[in-house]
């Protein structure tokens, strides 16, 4: 079934589905010339199709419908998010954060510097990605945290990168550090440096990235994520280009996925945007994830986050 | 990762007196914690059957059990339910999802200053009834129940 | 190998408000593996106890419908900040866990 899905088919609401019979209802209200430009499955948002509702009583009814349900998930969403599983990795990535570990037997607290200094961790991952001068590279915090566990500790670059996301009962030790760097800039706004040159190039990079059409659907990331009021079935798609909408493809990462419990990765989102697409998926911390996460998250700049996500 | 847990152990004294506890023979596992677990009651494959396992199959409905859990679930894998039960004296409180394929899903006991009031997340492989069970400490039963609605499949995937 | 639980309690009047997230894969025994056809063996906890102040406050026992890496929240009258929670849980292969926070 997810190969059948276009876009964010990982994130669709199956449990929408059935209530909203036949699930597709009303996605085919949509303005039918948008679908040119983009995939049948990615559709102007309902609204506008929805006005004439007299004409369409079975489509406002859907519509209605759909948002005492959309309010009670949201209603319970609100709950989990007050205990998220994500806190459980949080407290294992501070332990592999501070204890010595690797061949080189160093911990990452006496090591590590994520931009802010050795060992500093509040408010470092809003200020990534970022250009660090000993790598020569601007890196996100997963290339960050990855290459500390490479340069200071020893571990195999390659190592970690055969298994570098989250799969059912595992979790690779770089996500539970992601998750602990991340949930110590809680409450913090994104301050990606667009002032630093490097900053400034990999963004250029990232924009360009966003929208290079490829692949067998002749997609690119913006043919979804390039503006405004577009949605696949019941989901919103952001437009990464708009402070608003970049600030919703950033918030929430890494987050829990409850399918599967698995803690997720920004890198990993970034990787299953290219599979959905039907691209080749990038090699593990590659500049093009990088130049998109910096894209975003610079887009998102000044717009507060709310820690480590939950995801249905 | 074992020094890992080792390192964790070491912060926690209490912990660490219970394993070396545990080491040196004294208590074996089962007895760490005193309540025993109800075969009977968890292994039954109706509602009636734990109920009655657990000693539950007397209860009175009441309208003083509250057991809050959305109409429709949004994850049957992970369906939030908090409970709490307004009966003066409630020293129980049973969970059972009656279309499981093992009904009873968790079970608890309160004490010195615990109140019957409490949140978890369950299971569900199918719409059901939640039902209740809440125990005075007279050994009276009551029960209350919520639906869920549970779908699962559709277009997606 | 278990994995730390994450503990909160948080002084509401005089009644802590305890949430604990437990790190179990709470495997029921009825789920497939599709690369083998096999059972995944099941592996749940099914005792925990909660102490507040150095009393049992809450003993719980878990069957495993009881959601991957579990939640629960309890309320507990009479406690005042600085009261040590301790929360131990056991789970059906003998695999324990305890851990503690602080009322705050």
């Amino acid at each position: 079934m997810k190969q059948a899905l276009a876009v964010s088919g990982m994130e669709a609401l199956v449990a929408l589905a059935l209530i909203i019979s036949p699930c597709l209802a009303v996605a085919q209200t949509a303005n039918k010339s948008a679908t040119k430009d983009v995939a049948k499955d990615v559709t102007k948002t309902a609204k506008k199709a929805a006005k004439p509702a007299s004409a369409n009583k079975v489509v406002a009814d859907q519509a209605e419908e759909k948002d005492e349900v959309t309010k009670d998930f949201e209603k319970f969403r609100a709950v989990m998010e007050d205990s998220n599983p994500a806190e459980l990795f949080e407290v294992q990535g501070e332990e592999f954060w501070k204890i010595k570990r690797g061949p080189n037997n160093v911990a990452l607290a006496e090591t590590c510097d994520l931009g802010l200094g050795v060992g500093v961790v509040k408010g470092a991952y809003v200020q990534m990605p970022r250009y660090f001068t000993d790598a020569d590279k601007v890196m996100d915090a997963e290339r960050r945290i990855v290459w500390c566990m490479v340069n200071k500790q020893g571990f195999k670059e390659a190592d970690i990168a055969k298994k570098p996301f989250a799969n059912e009962g595992y979790t690779p030790e770089a996500t539970s550090l992601v998750t602990y760097v991340a949930a110590e800039s809680r409450g913090m706004p994104f301050a990606v440096p667009m002032t630093e040159p490097h900053v400034q190039d990999i963004y250029e990079l990232g924009k360009e990235v966003s929208n290079y059409r490829a692949g067998p659907y002749d997609f690119s990331c913006n043919t979804c994520h390039g503006s405004d009021g577009k949605r696949i079935r019941m989901q919103n798609l952001p437009n990464i280009a708009s402070k608003k909408g970049a600030t919703v493809a950033v918030m929430g990462w890494p987050g829990y996925r409850l399918t599967g419990n698995r803690m997720l990765t920004h890198q990993w989102r970034m990787n299953d945007c290219f599979r959905q697409q039907r691209f080749p998926e990038p090699k593990y911390l590659s500049d093009t994830v990088t130049s998109l996460l910096t894209y975003m998250t610079a887009n998102a700049n000044g717009a507060i986050y709310r820690g480590p996500g939950i995801k249905r | 990762m074992n020094i890992l847990r080792r390192s964790v152990l070491k912060g926690a004294s209490a912990s660490g007196v219970l394993a070396a506890a545990l080491a040196a023979g004294l208590l074996k596992p089962t007895q760490v914690l005193a309540a025993d677990w109800n075969k009977a009651a968890f292994e039954s494959k109706e509602a009636a059957g734990a109920m009655k396992a657990m000693g539950a199959d007397a209860a009175v409905a009441s309208k003083d059990i509250l057991v809050k859990a959305p109409d429709i679930a949004e994850n049957g894998a992970v369906v939030p339910v908090d409970v709490v039960s307004n009966i003066p004296n409630t020293v129980s409180l049973m969970v059972f999802v009656d279309k499981n394929p093992f009904p009873l899903s968790v079970a608890f006991d309160f004490a010195n200053g615990a109140v019957a009031d409490v949140s978890m997340r369950l299971k569900m492989g199918n719409t059901s009834d939640v039902r209740v069970v809440a125990k005075t400490a007279d050994g009276k039963l009551f029960v209350a129940t919520k639906e869920v609605k549970v779908t699962a499949g559709g277009c997606g995937g | 190998m278990a994995s730390p639980m994450k503990i909160r309690a948080q002084l509401k009047g005089d009644i802590a408000e305890i949430k604990i997230l437990m790190a179990h894969p709470m495997e029921t025994g009825q789920r497939k593996d599709p690369k083998t056809n096999q059972f995944f063996p099941a592996h749940f906890i099914q005792h925990f106890s909660v102490e507040l102040g150095g009393k049992v406050v809450v003993q719980s026992q878990v069957g495993a419908s009881v959601s991957t890496n579990p939640v629960f929240g309890f309320k507990v009258k009479g406690a005042k900040a600085g009261d040590k929670v301790v929360v131990k849980w056991q789970d059906n292969k003998g695999e324990s866990r305890t851990d503690e926070a602080a009322v705050a």
